[in-house]
């Protein structure tokens, strides 16, 4: 049976404007994917150890407060530590264009800002996954 | 055709009136629809409300109920049901007052901030607080990491909130202070402020917005669990009521249930019902319903939809004259209207293409002017980025300014009352929410409705198909895509470094080295007895700021008695 790609939907910091994680989490399970939604305010750790729990092929952050600087090198580095540097980390919510290209550098394949479209998260994260970076089909 | 039933996942409307058009309307139907139709077809999209309602093509008089009593229903201005204006002369004796939202970083920068948008005409303040604050946390608490004067100012103490008004007299402005879970705490800091500030607390105009029950329906900035939320809500009420008679205790909130995701409807009828949830802990805490409610504020989301937004604010002001007239039996006309703030939807603004937002906000705030709104914040146009600069922030306020003096908007009173589709969209909107006050009071009232996950799921299922249905509309043009992806960033950001964080923690280990410890004890220890027992928290959370205790250890002394509120994740 074919392995359906797996995502864990967080929300990390002390934010709890948790409207895009809901609607990304529903339209990736729409999209036919297993999503795991985290709940409210979670560090670094916690997201970790669900990812390491749930074997997920991808992490979706969702930060609305501008805490990404300090949350997601942290959480990256964590991922190294566990040698879970091959699950793909995508970014959503309100990010200066000038943050990017440090927080692509820490690991994050993709930032998706307000205005995003759901069809092009399911396609990015669809085409990013390890199992497709791996040259087999999902 | 079916007339503007809700959308799939809503209490349905009433069902609606069978419709009789003129001798002329079917003559016109005929005689010119049929045939123009038959050359030009309409375009082929599906024509709905913002909230998914299906609108006809035309509303004649014909869309209005046969015993339509447009003096009852609808009536004039300033006087009941005040659909059409809480005051009889509404902008034409004062405009609205422009208050536009802000705060970042420290104290200091924030009260810089605030100078140069008062001296730019700005009319009132209002606060933005940093997430630490808003969930009870001093800026050294290791989940303040990262927070610290990102998206509000950092207030930890007293020392702070003196430091966030230097200059600024408290007795000739009105600041509104958006704060919830801990309200009661920095509305207690804002009071000593005055004081020391030789300000009688009689003078003080402003509003607390400490609306908890929208928190845990929507914007999940909650700390403890609902009942002693409440109690600190009714505590806040009761003591505006006999020491700030200027003072709004609560703005019940839209805007958030909205930006969460809810329909127009849905907004108005879960803010509504919030209210009715105020009123009934306050009458039941002893307080005379016309004593309190002509205190109450209400804060609405101006949404892209123009006309639904405009009758929303409409039907709110009717309902609310009804619910106190008739289930509460209030009899001060204070009591009876509805007064709101009004900001434009933060959640309709895109990253892609930035300056269009400047459109967006110039609209919505049209339709907030045109339902009447007592005040307006028009968000920047860099939101969807980062928080506002102060060239964005100087080009929303100038958007509410040119409504002002250029458009003509302001110079007669609800110029839009009496056209057959706003009256006819006030009246579903009206009877859509009383069904959903049925289903809610059925419940036991809002807390058990939020304890069952009801407003939530509503609002949740309502977000998924209202970005879809975006999704489909945006597809030409105003799109979106991967950041970075498509656009160069045309807008210059505001950037918030970790020195906040470093500083609000050097002021803090100075206040802990340097305050009376044995005052601060007393104080604290007092706070503990008063919170364990029923007395009202506002004279133990006065003394407390006084003796120098910070928001933080507040917080932490009232979670070790009322326990803290954890919610179960859906998605």
């Amino acid at each position: 049976m074919e392995r359906k790609i797996r995502v864990l939907v967080a929300k990390p910091g002390l934010d709890g404007h948790d409207r895009g994680a809901k609607v990304v989490a529903r339209a990736l399970r729409d999209a036919g994917m297993e999503v795991i939604y985290t709940g409210l305010r979670q560090t670094p750790e916690m997201i970790v150890t669900a990812a390491l729990q749930e074997d997920v092929d991808c992490i979706g952050l969702s930060i609305l407060s501008g805490a990404h600087n300090a949350i997601v090198p942290r959480l990256c580095a964590l991922l190294k530590e566990h040698h879970l540097e091959d699950i793909l980390v995508v970014l959503g919510g309100i990010v200066p264009d000038a943050d990017i290209a440090a927080l692509k550098a820490t690991g994050v394949a993709a930032v998706f800002p307000p205005g995003a479209r759901l069809d092009d998260i399911v396609t990015f994260i669809r085409t990013h996954v390890r199992s497709v970076a791996a040259g087999y089909q999902p | 055709m079916p007339r503007l039933p809700s959308h799939p996942g809503a209490v349905p409307a009433a069902a609606a009136p069978a419709r009789h058009p003129s001798p002329t309307e079917q003559r016109w139907e005929s005689d010119v629809l049929v045939p123009a139709l038959t050359r030009h077809p309409d375009r082929p999209e599906a024509f709905t409300t913002l909230s998914g309602t299906p609108l006809q093509r035309l509303f004649t008089a014909a869309d209005l109920p046969a015993d339509f009593d447009f003096e009852r229903e609808v009536g004039l201005p300033g006087a009941p049901p005040y659909v059409r204006g809480i005051h009889p002369t509404m902008y034409r004796g004062k405009l609205w007052t422009m208050r536009q939202f802000s705060g970042f970083a420290s104290p200091e920068e924030t009260n810089a901030r605030f100078r140069y948008l008062l001296g730019q005409g700005q009319t009132g303040l209002s606060v933005a607080f940093d997430l630490p604050t808003l969930m009870g946390y001093d800026s050294d608490h290791s989940l303040s990491e990262g927070e610290v004067g990102k998206c509000g100012v950092a207030i930890d103490s007293l020392e702070d909130m003196e430091a966030l008004f230097l200059g600024i007299p408290l007795g000739e402005i009105t600041t509104s202070m958006t704060i919830n879970a801990p309200a009661a705490v920095l509305w207690a800091m804002y009071l000593v402020t005055a004081e020391r500030q030789g300000v009688p607390w009689e003078r003080l105009a402003g509003t607390l917005q400490n609306d908890i029950l929208k928190e845990y329906i929507a914007q999940k900035e909650f700390i403890f669990p609902p009942e002693p939320s409440l109690r600190l809500v009714v505590d806040t009420i009761e003591f505006a009521t006999l020491r700030t008679p200027r003072f709004h205790p609560v703005s019940i909130s839209g805007y958030h249930i909205r930006e969460a995701g809810a329909t127009a409807l849905q907004e108005l009828a879960f803010t509504l019902r919030d209210g009715i949830e105020y009123v009934e802990r306050s009458l039941r805490r002893g307080l005379e319903v016309d004593a309190f409610a002509p205190r109450l504020s209400f804060f609405f989301n101006a949404h892209s939809d123009f006309f639904e937004e405009i009758a929303k604010y409409r039907a709110a002001r009717k309902l609310w004259c009804r619910i106190m007239q008739e289930r509460f039996g209030a009899r001060d006309p204070r009591s009876w209207m509805l007064r709101f703030h009004a900001q434009t939807a933060g959640v309709s603004l895109t990253a892609q293409e930035p300056m269009n937002n400047i459109a967006r906000v110039a609209l919505q705030a049209l339709a907030a002017v045109l339902g009447g709104t007592q005040s307006l914040h028009t968000n920047a146009l860099d939101e969807a980025l980062a928080l506002p600069t102060a060239e964005a922030a100087t080009i929303a306020l100038r958007t509410q300014q040119i409504l002002a003096a250029e458009t003509g908007v302001a110079n007669t009173v609800d110029p839009l009352g009496g056209s057959y589709f706003i009256e006819r969209l006030t009246l579903d909107l009206a009877a859509g929410a009383e069904e959903y006050f049925a289903r809610i009071d059925a419940m036991g009232g809002m807390v058990g409705a939020i304890e069952r996950g009801y407003p939530q799921r509503e609002i949740a299922d309502a977000a998924y198909v209202c970005q879809q249905r975006l999704e489909r509309s945006r597809q030409v043009g105003v799109g979106g895509g991967e950041a970075g992806a498509s656009d160069p960033a045309v807008v210059s950001t505001l950037q918030i470094g970790d020195e906040v964080r470093v500083a609000q923690q050097r002021k803090l280990e100075r206040l802990r080295r340097h305050r009376n410890a044995e005052t601060f004890g007393r104080s604290m220890d007092a706070l503990r007895r008063a919170a364990e027992g029923s007395v009202n928290l506002m004279p133990a959370l006065l003394d407390c700021v006084r003796a120098g205790a910070t928001v933080g250890e507040i917080c932490d002394a009232l979670r070790a008695i009322f326990g803290t509120y954890t919610e179960t994740p859906a998605a």
